[in-house]
């Protein structure tokens, strides 16, 4: 058997309040209700997508994955393969498969329709699947406040399981309801009467009805009913009648707290079901966009097992309010600010980042095997090269190391500084000296963080974000959050 | 080590421009100014010069020896630029002192510019560097320099509002010296309230916890020590001379505080050994050292044993470190006034122990000095290159 072995989930701190995004433009007649995340300023679909993979990687050997699928509308580059940088940044081997799934807002469930046929076929023990979107509606419009940032993930194998896959459907069709093109930088829509009609509607209803009727279910064979939302978030509830889907069956988009999460909406909302499941139960599960996947899961006796188990909750109540509306527009780079009066970047230098990219994507360090210290060495001042660590700094050792990971690793703060002049989209710039449990010690940028709560001993983990965006290349990196963050 | 620079060399002209935001002049100006009044204090023509040594951290002149002899017009001598972050200055000098204790040449000028107002933006572009992979931490100097601050505080237990107000009053006292020089970049007087209450730059340091960010030049000519009365009656001798560089371990080692600068310390015992001198606080006279954040002053005047460690504070708060105190530091104000031009700095320190020791400093003067001492630090705290000249009468 097929099926799901872990998952994981990843919901951004940041929330805003839709009655604040209608207030600064007065553009329609009332707000929508509630509030959606925000990805922080720092965070893209790339960094959202190794959140996730990190928290349904809980507890799991990393190395034992055979294959990664990323899946979003919205990667930072058009030519450059997404899951490679994830695949580093989870310390994943270098001798997997690797795709990214994107185009569509169904290619989450592409990519997971893909991972379970390599595991059918035995190419790939354990495939892990990312969903995650962080897409653009326009100023003044309804997406800008329908929308959700976040993330889901998926492991998938034939052992261990906690959810079976009896069966699959899909249907293609190339409907055009919501689109953007390589100009755009936010989503299109035509005539929502149609869009939602002539698509969502009537595409959804044939796919899941062709599901069961495929595997001679009915309705009331499920537990639970899991599919993502259109863009009018009242499709989805007229669809669960027409279904004669229950309300205790249909699971909750949690619209009113994350919002529309385009790819990883439908995943999102199967980890929530899944929190809620026990052994036995079937979930119908399913996806739109140009068509629609549908998935029949079996729970087994395996999700008493979880070991990340109520991370969804954790994260939805985790969070903050986003300062105001502004912050949001210069988040998502939507205004362009005045620049700070501070020296511009240099040049990245591929080869540099390419020599040391153990060091910086998976964030390694080393063990003196004489002392037994952890180290891990970062730029120095005013230049800086990333420094491969060759003498010991404690004993003076040379070249007598063990590779030493610190992404995984917890600290706490020895100083900190809240630095007004330094250049940030999230002032005032708040790095910390962290000294890591087990030994080491380095600087991270923190992120997720009230600057006021930050003091000296306060415990942090570390999270894979997003430091420059110069001359077309996105620079990742590691930074520090308040453990109470971590999911 | 066998060798000691002590009393073998003396300084026997030197120069300084005034410092601060000089819109109307270019780096070569400065070295123009600066040369040519250590020239005539020292009673020399250009030609006189046998080799010279130039200090700048940001580029002058493709980073070559020219920034120095094209706007001399000095053709054909020897001449080596000098590199080493905010001890450039002192370095540059070292680097002179050493060719003419050699033997090698009899008279040579050593000399510090920097044009730093020309970038376009505010403070120094130096602190956590991005690297040139672009993935680092991003941190300002004073952010790099809060986190002493930070620590020092949380080690010594002192209130927010505690330290605050031991590291104004180190403001104030260079405002106050500051006022006094018509050459510094700021000659304006604070108040300890005005300190406290500044805006923050990177907590907890505020706007009058950090220096002057300027454009500069300083000189000096440099002789043997048995020339040097030809030149003047009353020359400079050099003491001691060190550098101590860091092997950048306090971001990587915990054993590392940030509440001290242990490079700071290495250089002075050297070099108090090399000047013997026993005890500093009772012995040096007066110092200038690398005030680039209150913060850095105050931890530094525990590291060269001007007050003993953790009591500092009692020291600045008493007024010891005052102009009319036991052991005056900054009299001409410190970076923090004078200004920073940073391959200047070293260099603008050793004018003001020139002119203090030789009775020039006019309403700045400190009575009878024997020794004054400078300390620059470059780089920031857990990696850093650290200057300490000693000068003083024979």
């Amino acid at each position: 058997m097929i099926g799901i072995k872990s998952y994981g989930v990843y919901i951004p701190y940041y929330r805003m309040s839709r009655a604040e995004i209608f207030n600064a433009w007065l553009t329609m007649p009332s707000p929508m209700k509630g509030e959606r995340s925000v990805a922080n300023f720092d965070e893209d679909s790339l960094t959202m997508a190794v959140a996730a993979g990190i928290d349904c990687l809980t507890g799991l050997k990393r190395k034992n994955v055979d294959a990664l699928y990323t899946c979003s509308t919205t990667f930072p580059y058009r030519e450059k393969l997404s899951a490679a940088t994830v695949a580093a940044a989870l310390d994943l081997r270098d001798s997997i498969r690797t795709a990214d799934f994107a185009n569509s807002l169904r290619c989450a469930t592409i990519g997971l329709s893909s991972a379970l046929d390599a595991v059918e076929a035995g190419s790939a023990e354990t495939v892990l699947v990312t969903a995650s979107d962080c897409r653009l509606g326009a100023p003044g419009g309804e997406f800008e406040q329908s929308l959700g940032d976040g993330g889901a993930a998926f492991l998938l194998g034939k052992e261990d399981l906690i959810a079976e896959i009896e069966g699959r459907y899909t249907i293609t069709d190339e409907f055009c309801g919501m689109w953007r093109s390589h100009e755009d930088t936010f989503i299109r829509m035509w005539e929502d009467r149609m869009v939602h009609d002539e698509g969502y509607s009537k595409i959804m209803e044939r796919a899941l009805r062709g599901a069961l009727d495929k595997a001679g279910l009915t309705m009331d064979s499920f537990a639970k009913v899991v599919y993502d939302a259109p863009a009018d978030i009242r499709r989805h509830t007229v669809l669960a009648r027409k279904l004669g889907i229950g309300k205790e069956q249909l699971q909750s988009p949690f619209f009113e707290q994350i919002g529309n999460t385009g790819t990883a909406m439908a995943g999102m909302m199967l980890v929530a079901a899944l929190e809620e499941a026990k052994a036995g139960d079937r979930i119908l599960f399913a996806s739109y966009g140009n068509g629609a996947d549908v998935f029949i899961l079996k729970v087994t006796d395996g999700i008493a097992k979880v070991r990340n188990r109520g991370t969804f909750a954790r994260q939805l109540n985790n969070k903050k309010m986003i300062y105001n509306y502004p912050t949001y527009l210069r988040w998502r780079n939507i205004v362009a600010m005045e620049k700070a009066k501070r020296p511009d970047l240099q040049p990245t230098s591929i080869s540099n980042l390419r020599r040391n990219a153990k060091i910086l994507l998976s964030l390694y360090g080393v063990k003196c095997k004489k002392c037994g210290t952890p180290q891990y060495t970062q730029a120095g001042l005013l230049s800086s090269y990333v420094m491969p660590q060759r003498i010991c700094v404690e004993c003076g050792a040379k070249d007598q190391f063990d590779d030493y990971p610190f992404y995984d690793k917890r600290g706490t703060i020895y100083s900190y500084t809240k630095d007004n002049l330094a250049a940030s989209l999230d002032p005032p710039l708040t790095v910390a000296i962290v000294d890591f449990e087990g030994g080491g010690r380095a600087a991270f940028e923190m992120t997720d963080r009230d600057p006021q709560e930050v003091k000296v001993g306060m415990p942090v983990a570390l999270t894979f974000r997003k430091l420059f965006y110069e001359r077309g290349i996105h620079n990742y990196y590691w930074k520090a959050i308040p453990i109470s963050r971590k999911s | 080590m066998s060798g000691s620079i002590k009393d073998r060399v003396a300084i026997v002209g030197m120069g300084c421009t005034r410092f601060g935001e000089l819109w109307d002049k270019s780096a070569s100006d400065l070295v123009v100014d600066a040369a040519y009044e250590a020239f005539e204090d020292a009673g020399v023509e250009p030609k006189d010069i046998q080799a010279a040594w130039v200090g700048a951290s940001y580029d002058i002149s493709a980073k070559t020896g020219m920034g120095l002899t094209a706007p001399l017009r000095l053709q054909g001598i020897p001449v080596t630029r000098i590199e080493n972050a905010c001890a450039t200055g002192t370095d540059t000098f070292r680097n002179a002192c050493y060719a003419v204790a050699a033997g090698i040449y009899d008279i040579v000028l050593a000399l510090g510019v920097e044009k730093i107002k020309d970038m376009g933006f505010s403070g120094l572009g130096v602190g956590y560097y991005p690297g040139v992979s672009n993935t680092q931490p991003m941190l300002t100097a004073p952010g790099a320099f809060a986190m002493l601050a930070t620590r020092y505080f949380e080690k010594y237990g002192l209130t927010y509002e505690e330290g605050k107000r031991a590291l104004g009053a180190i403001s104030v006292k260079s405002h106050a010296n500051g006022s006094l020089n018509p050459q510094a970049h700021f000659q304006n007087k604070v108040t300890l309230e005005q300190v406290v209450n500044a805006p923050i730059i990177a907590e907890p340091l505020g706007l009058f916890d950090c220096c002057g960010v300027s454009d500069g030049a300083a000189a000096a000519i440099i002789t043997r020590a048995e020339l040097a009365k030809n030149f003047r009656p009353d020359p400079v001798y050099v003491k001691a001379l060190q550098i101590s560089v860091s092997a950048d371990y306090g971001r990587v080692s915990t054993s590392y505080d940030f509440t001290e600068i242990k490079e700071t310390y290495i250089a002075g015992q050297r070099a108090y050994e090399e000047a013997g001198i026993k005890n500093p606080r009772e012995e040096i006279s007066m110092a200038e050292v690398h005030d680039c954040f209150s913060i850095t002053e105050l931890v530094t005047m525990e590291d060269l044993q001007f007050s003993p460690r953790g009591r500092a504070r009692e020291d600045i708060e008493s007024g010891f470190f005052n102009l009319d105190g036991g052991l005056p530091v900054q009299p001409d104000g410190g970076l923090k006034c004078f200004g920073h031009p940073v391959g200047a700095s070293g260099l603008r320190m050793l004018y003001e122990m020139y002119l203090q020791l030789q009775g020039r400093a006019e309403k700045r003067q400190i009575k009878n000095p024997r020794l004054g001492l400078t300390h620059n630090l470059g780089g920031q705290p857990g990696g850093c290159t650290i200057s300490v000249c000693i000068v003083g009468l024979k």
